[in-house]
C-alpha cells in the first residue's frame, strides 16, 4: 500500500511536468488548429536561452530567467506565428505539420551545434530536499513543480473564463467566423494564444530542466508524452491537459510496477487509442463538430 | 516533367564524386553518431579525435605527413551508418574510426573487412570480436572482459548471493544485461529481479519499489549517466537497503555531481573514465575541458587513444600498409613509455579485443576512492 | 487524375528519367548506388503512404511500422532459409492485414485524430520490436540478412541489388497505375476529389477508405521487404516515428496525391541531406530550413510546382532542357 501511494504521488509529480507541456499544445490547437510537432523542442529551448544569458551576458540566474522567458515569448510565440504558422496555415493541415516537424529538427540541431550534445546542469529554483509525508517521500522540487503546474493551469483557466480578453479568445477559438462578424480582433486573439503557449513552455522548461538537465534531445520524449497527455485529457480543453498529464504520469508508474517494465510507456499509448476510439473528445473535452 | 529529368541527371552526376586524388595527408575516416540518440557519445569521440589529430599535426604528423580526418554522421541509424561507411570506404581511407554503437558496428564491420581497412570501434558488445574479422579492433573494454571482473568481485569480496539488475533498454544497456545475466548464472549468484528502464527516464519510483520488494543483496546498475543519477537519488530518497554497484558510467564524475550525497557509498568497476586515477588521463581531461568546456566521457578518452595508437604503430611499421598494420595490431602492447598518447598500457589480442588494467572504486564523500586495482587479464 | 492522361511530353520525360535511373548507377561508386537503392525502397513506402494520404485523405504516422513489419518478416524468414520471394509475399500480406485492422479506427476518426492513433500505434510497434526478444532479437536487431538470388543470379553486388529494387519500384508503379485506372481506382480518385459527392454517387466510401489504408500499409511492407536485404540488418530503432515523419515528408514535399510525387519527395529526403554533408555539422540544420522554405513557397509540393510551371508556360515546351 505504501508502495502504491508512493507510485501515485511520484506519478503526479512527473505528470505535472507533462501537463505543462500538454497545456500549451492544447491552446494552440484550440486557437489556430495548429498541431505543433515541435512542442517538445519548445520546452527544451528556453532553458538554453537562460543558460546563454548567464554565460554570454553574465547575468544572474534571476535576470537570466527574465531574459530567457522574454526571448522565448518573442521567438517561440511571435516569430513562430508570424514566420511559420501565418504563411502556412492557409494551405491546410499537412504543410504546417511538415514544417513543425522540420522546425523541431532545426531547433534540436541548432542547440546541439551552438552548445554541445552534452546534458548541461541547470540551476534549480527549489532544491530537491526530501519531504516525508507518512509513508510517502517526495522531494520539495517535485512538489513545487506540481504546485506551479496546477497554479499555472488554474490561472490560465480563470483568465480564459473570467476576463474579457480570455473570453474573447475562447469565442475566437470556438467560432472564428462569428467572431469576425462580431468585430473581434481575431488575429490579435490568436497571437495572444501563441504568446501564452510560449510563456507556458518557458515555465515548463525552467521547472523541468533541473531534473531533465538542459539537453538538445529532451524534446523527443517530452514532445511525445505531452502529445499523449493532451489527447488523453481532451485535446480541446485546457484543464483536460492537466488531467491527461497526471493520468499519463501515473499510468507509466503503475505499468512499470505491476505489469512490465519493458512496456512501461505502452499503457498511456493504449489509453490514447482507446480514448480516441471511444471518447474522441478526451476525458474532459467537448465533442468536436465533424466537418464532413 | 522535363525539369524532373534534368534534376535526375544533376542528381546522378552529383553522386558520381571524383576519384580519390593522391594527396599528401594520411586520410582517416570517422563514421560515428553525431546526431540522433547517440550524439553525446559520438561528439565526445569526434572532439577527442580532432584534438589528438591537431596535436600530432602540430608536432610534424605521422611519417612526416599530416593526418586528415573526415567525420561522417550516422544519425544513430544503422541503415544510414551502413551507407556512410560505404561512402567512407569509397574514399579509400587508411583507417576507419567508429562507430560507437555496437549495433552499427555489427552492420559495418563486414564492409571494412571486405575492403581490408582496419576499423577501430567504440562498441563493447561481445559479438563484435567473434566474427573472425582480422580488421576489427576494439577501443572499449568489452563486456566479456569487464563483467566477469565485476561478478568475481561481488561474489568473492562482497559475498553477494542475490542480485538485481537495472538496465537501460537500448544498445548500450543490452550488452551489459546479457553479459551480467550470463556471468551471474555461471558464478551461482541468483538474479532476483531484472528491471528494464528507458533512456531519458525521469521517474524511478516504480523501479525502486520493485527493488525494495525483491530485497537483493546488491543492485547492479547499467544505465547512462543522467539516468544513473536520477536512480541513485530515488533509491536514497526511498531508503533502498541493498548495496548499489555499477560499471564505469555509474561512477562517472557527472553522476556524482548530479546525484550529490546520494552517490556516497556506491561501488563499481571503473575502466576508462574522467575520474580514473591515472595522471595521463587527468592531464587529458584538463586539456579536453579547456578546449571544449565540458568533462569528457570514456568515448573521448578512447577516441584520443585511437589516434595515438595509429600514430605509434604506423611510425613503427614505417609505411602506410593496412595489412601489415592489422597484422601488427594483433598481440600488440603499447605502454605510455613507448607512446605517451596511449595514456595507459593497452594490449590487443588475436581477435582484436582490448585489454587494460581497471579499478574497483567506491564513492566516499563525493569522491572516487580506489579500493582495488584489477590488472590486465593477460600479462 | 489528369496526370494519367499520357501526353507525349510526359512519356518522353518518363523515358528519360528511366534511362537515367538505369545508366547513371553504372558510373557511381558503391555508396551512390546504395543511396539510389535506398531511394527506390523508400519511394515504394512513400507511394503507399501517398495512396493513404493522397487518395483516402487519411494522415498516417505509422507507415514506418509497416516498413518495419515487412523488414522483420523478411529478416526472420530469410535468415531461416526461406526463399526471398515467399518472404516478400508474407511481408506484404502481413502489413496489409495489420493495416486493414488499423484502418478501422480510420473509419471512426479522421484527420488529426487519425494522425494521433497512428502515432501511438507506431510507438507501440517499436516497443514490440524492442521487447519481444525471443522473436526479434530485441534492441540488437537481426544481422546478416542475406541478399536474394534470382534465377541463379546473386544480388549481392550493390548494382545487382539496386536493379532489383528499381524493378520492384517499377512493378509497384505499374500495378498502382493499373489499379487507379480500374473502376476501383476511379472510386479512389472520386474519394479524393470529393468524398461527399463520391458517397452520393454510390461509392462505398468506408470500404474504399479501408482499402486505401490497407494497400498503403501493404506497400510499406513491400518496401520493408527490400529494406532488410539492402541494409542487411534490422533493428527497432530504424522504424520509429522518425521514419514515419520522413515518409510523410516525402509525400508532402513531393506533392500529395500526385502519382510521381513520392518519388520526387524521396529524392529530397534521401539525397538532399547527402548533398548538404559538405557543410558538416550544419547539414541537418540547413536541411530543416530548406524543408520549411519549400513548404512556405510551394505548399502543394514539388509536383505542384512543376504543374504550376506547366500551366504558366504550356506552349513553350521546347524551352526546358531535354
Amino acid at each position: 500500500m505504501a508502495g502504491l501511494l508512493q507510485l501515485l504521488s511520484s506519478g503526479l509529480a512527473t505528470g505535472a511536468i507533462y501537463a505543462l507541456a500538454a497545456t500549451g499544445f492544447t491552446l494552440l490547437w484550440q486557437a489556430s488548429a495548429t498541431v505543433n510537432f515541435a512542442q517538445g523542442e519548445f520546452v527544451m529551448l528556453p532553458a538554453f536561452f537562460v543558460l546563454a544569458s548567464m554565460q554570454l551576458l553574465g547575468l544572474s540566474f534571476g535576470w537570466s530567467i527574465v531574459v530567457g522567458v522574454a526571448l522565448s515569448i518573442v521567438v517561440l510565440g511571435l516569430l513562430f506565428k508570424r514566420l511559420l504558422v501565418d504563411p502556412l496555415s492557409r494551405y491546410g493541415f499537412m504543410p504546417l505539420v511538415i514544417a513543425t516537424i522540420a522546425l523541431g529538427l532545426f531547433i534540436k540541431e541548432a542547440v546541439k551545434t551552438s552548445f554541445s550534445a552534452e546534458a548541461l546542469p541547470f540551476p534549480a529554483l527549489v532544491p530537491p530536499i526530501p519531504v516525508h509525508m507518512g509513508d510517502v517521500t517526495l522531494s520539495l522540487q517535485d512538489i513545487s513543480i506540481f504546485v506551479f503546474a496546477v497554479i499555472a493551469v488554474a490561472a490560465l483557466q480563470l483568465f480564459l473564463t473570467r476576463t474579457r480578453t480570455g473570453r474573447t479568445m475562447q469565442a475566437t477559438a470556438q467560432n472564428r467566423a462569428l467572431a469576425v462578424i462580431l468585430g473581434v480582433p481575431v488575429s490579435r486573439m490568436i497571437l495572444y494564444t501563441f504568446l501564452l503557449n510560449a510563456a507556458l513552455v518557458s515555465l515548463a522548461s525552467i521547472l523541468v530542466s533541473p531534473i531533465y538537465l538542459a539537453k538538445f534531445s529532451n524534446g523527443e520524449s517530452l514532445g511525445l508524452i505531452a502529445f499523449t497527455a493532451a489527447i488523453v485529457g481532451g485535446f480541446n480543453q485546457v484543464r483536460g491537459a492537466i488531467l491527461g498529464g497526471f493520468v499519463v504520469g501515473i499510468a507509466d508508474n503503475l505499468t512499470a510496477a505491476y505489469i512490465s517494465t519493458e512496456y512501461r510507456s505502452a499503457l498511456p499509448l493504449v489509453l490514447l487509442i482507446a480514448i480516441i476510439l471511444f471518447r474522441p473528445q478526451g476525458l474532459l473535452g467537448r465533442s468536436e463538430e465533424r466537418t464532413v | 516533367m522535363k525539369k524532373v529529368a534534368a534534376v535526375s541527371i544533376a542528381m546522378g552526376l552529383a553522386c558520381v564524386g571524383f576519384a580519390a586524388q593522391a594527396a599528401d595527408p594520411i586520410k582517416l575516416a570517422d563514421v560515428c553518431e553525431l546526431s540522433g540518440g547517440g550524439a553525446p557519445v559520438g561528439n565526445n569521440w569526434k572532439n577527442a579525435i580532432d584534438m589528438a589529430v591537431a596535436e600530432i599535426n602540430a608536432a610534424g604528423g605521422v611519417l612526416g605527413r599530416p593526418l586528415e580526418v573526415t567525420h561522417l554522421d550516422t544519425q544513430t541509424n544503422p541503415g544510414v551508418s551502413r551507407g556512410v561507411m560505404q561512402k567512407a570506404l569509397d574514399d579509400d581511407p587508411y583507417i576507419v574510426l567508429g562507430p560507437i554503437y555496437s549495433s552499427a558496428t555489427m552492420v559495418d564491420l563486414a564492409l571494412t573487412q571486405q575492403a581490408k581497412v582496419p576499423e577501430f570501434t567504440g562498441g563493447a558488445a561481445a559479438g563484435i570480436t567473434k566474427q573472425d574479422d582480422p580488421y576489427i579492433f576494439r577501443m572499449a573494454l568489452g563486456q566479456t572482459a569487464t563483467i566477469p571482473k565485476v561478478v568475481n568481485y561481488l561474489k568473492d569480496k562482497m559475498n553477494v548471493k542475490t542480485a538485481a539488475l537495472v538496465w537501460v533498454n537500448d544498445d548500450y544497456g543490452k550488452d551489459g544485461r546479457d553479459a551480467f545475466t550470463e556471468e551471474a548464472k555461471a558464478k551461482g549468484i541468483q538474479l532476483v529481479s531484472t528491471i528494464s528502464t528507458e533512456a531519458a527516464q525521469v521517474d524511478f519510483s516504480a523501479d525502486v519499489i520493485k527493488l525494495k520488494d525483491a530485497k537483493p543483496d546488491v543492485v547492479f546498475v547499467y544505465t547512462h549517466e543522467e539516468e544513473s543519477a536520477r536512480f541513485l537519488k530515488e533509491a536514497r530518497k526511498e531508503n533502498l537497503q541493498a548495496a548499489i554497484f555499477g560499471d564505469t558510467t555509474l561512477l562517472d564524475p557527472k553522476v556524482i555531481a548530479l546525484a550529490g550525497d546520494a552517490a556516497n557509498g556506491i561501488r563499481g568497476h571503473l575502466s576508462l573514465s574522467a575520474g580514473a586515477p591515472v595522471d595521463a588521463i587527468q592531464d587529458f581531461v584538463k586539456k579536453f575541458q579547456a578546449k571544449y568546456n565540458y568533462v569528457p566521457d570514456h568515448n573521448a578518452i578512447q577516441g584520443y587513444m585511437t589516434i595515438y595508437t595509429i600514430k605509434y604503430l604506423t611510425t613503427k611499421i614505417g609505411k602506410l600498409d593496412r595489412e601489415a598494420f592489422a597484422k601488427a595490431m594483433h598481440g600488440l602492447t603499447i605502454t605510455p613509455k613507448d607512446e605517451p598518447g596511449i595514456l595507459m598500457e593497452t594490449s590487443w589480442d588475436n581477435t582484436g579485443d582490448i585489454d587494460r588494467a581497471s579499478f574497483i572504486a567506491e564513492i566516499d564523500d563525493g569522491k572516487q576512492k580506489i579500493v582495488e586495482t584489477l590488472p590486465k587479464l593477460h600479462h | 487524375m489528369n496526370g494519367l492522361g499520357a501526353s507525349r511530353n510526359r512519356i518522353v520525360a518518363m523515358a528519360v528519367v528511366a534511362a537515367v535511373l538505369i545508366v547513371v548507377p553504372l558510373l557511381l561508386k558503391p555508396y551512390g548506388i546504395y543511396l539510389l537503392s535506398m531511394w527506390a525502397v523508400l519511394s515504394i513506402a512513400a507511394v503507399g503512404l501517398n495512396l493513404t494520404l493522397g487518395f483516402a485523405g487519411q494522415v498516417s504516422l505509422a507507415q514506418a511500422s509497416f516498413v518495419g513489419i515487412g523488414a522483420y518478416s523478411v529478416a526472420l524468414l530469410t535468415t531461416q532459409g526461406w526463399p526471398f520471394g515467399l518472404a516478400l509475399i508474407v511481408a506484404a500480406v502481413l502489413a496489409f492485414a495489420v493495416g486493414w485492422l488499423l484502418g478501422y479506427p480510420a473509419l471512426r476518426v479522421q484527420g488529426h485524430y487519425l494522425a494521433f492513433v497512428t502515432l501511438a500505434f507506431g510507438t507501440l510497434v517499436f516497443l514490440v520490436f524492442r521487447n519481444e526478444e525471443w522473436l526479434t532479437g530485441g534492441i540488437a536487431g537481426i544481422n546478416r540478412i542475406p541478399r536474394p538470388s534470382l534465377l541463379g543470379l546473386s544480388t549481392k553486388p550493390p548494382l545487382a541489388f539496386y536493379y532489383l529494387c528499381l524493378v520492384a519500384l517499377a512493378i509497384v508503379l505499374v500495378l498502382l497505375a493499373a489499379l487507379l485506372r480500374s473502376p476501383w481506382g476511379r472510386a479512389f480518385v472520386a474519394l479524393r476529389e470529393n468524398p461527399i459527392r463520391a458517397m452520393s454517387l454510390g461509392v462505398d466510401t468506408r470500404a474504399y477508405t479501408l482499402l486505401a489504408f490497407a494497400i498503403g500499409a501493404g506497400l510499406g511492407g513491400v518496401a520493408g521487404a527490400f529494406y532488410a536485404p539492402l541494409v542487411q540488418f534490422v533493428d527497432p530503432g530504424s522504424f520509429t516515428l522518425l521514419l514515419s515523419f520522413n515518409l510523410l515528408l516525402m509525400v508532402v514535399v513531393g506533392g500529395i496525391g500526385f502519382f510521381f510525387g513520392p518519388l520526387i519527395g524521396a529524392v529530397v529526403a534521401v539525397l538532399l541531406p547527402e548533398w548538404l554533408r559538405f557543410t558538416e555539422g550544419l547539414y541537418l540544420i540547413l536541411y530543416a530550413v530548406l524543408v520549411i522554405v519549400l513548404m512556405a513557397f510551394c505548399p502543394s509540393g514539388l509536383s505542384g510546382l512543376v504543374e504550376r510551371f506547366r500551366r504558366v508556360a504550356p506552349a513553350t515546351s521546347g524551352e526546358a532542357q531535354p
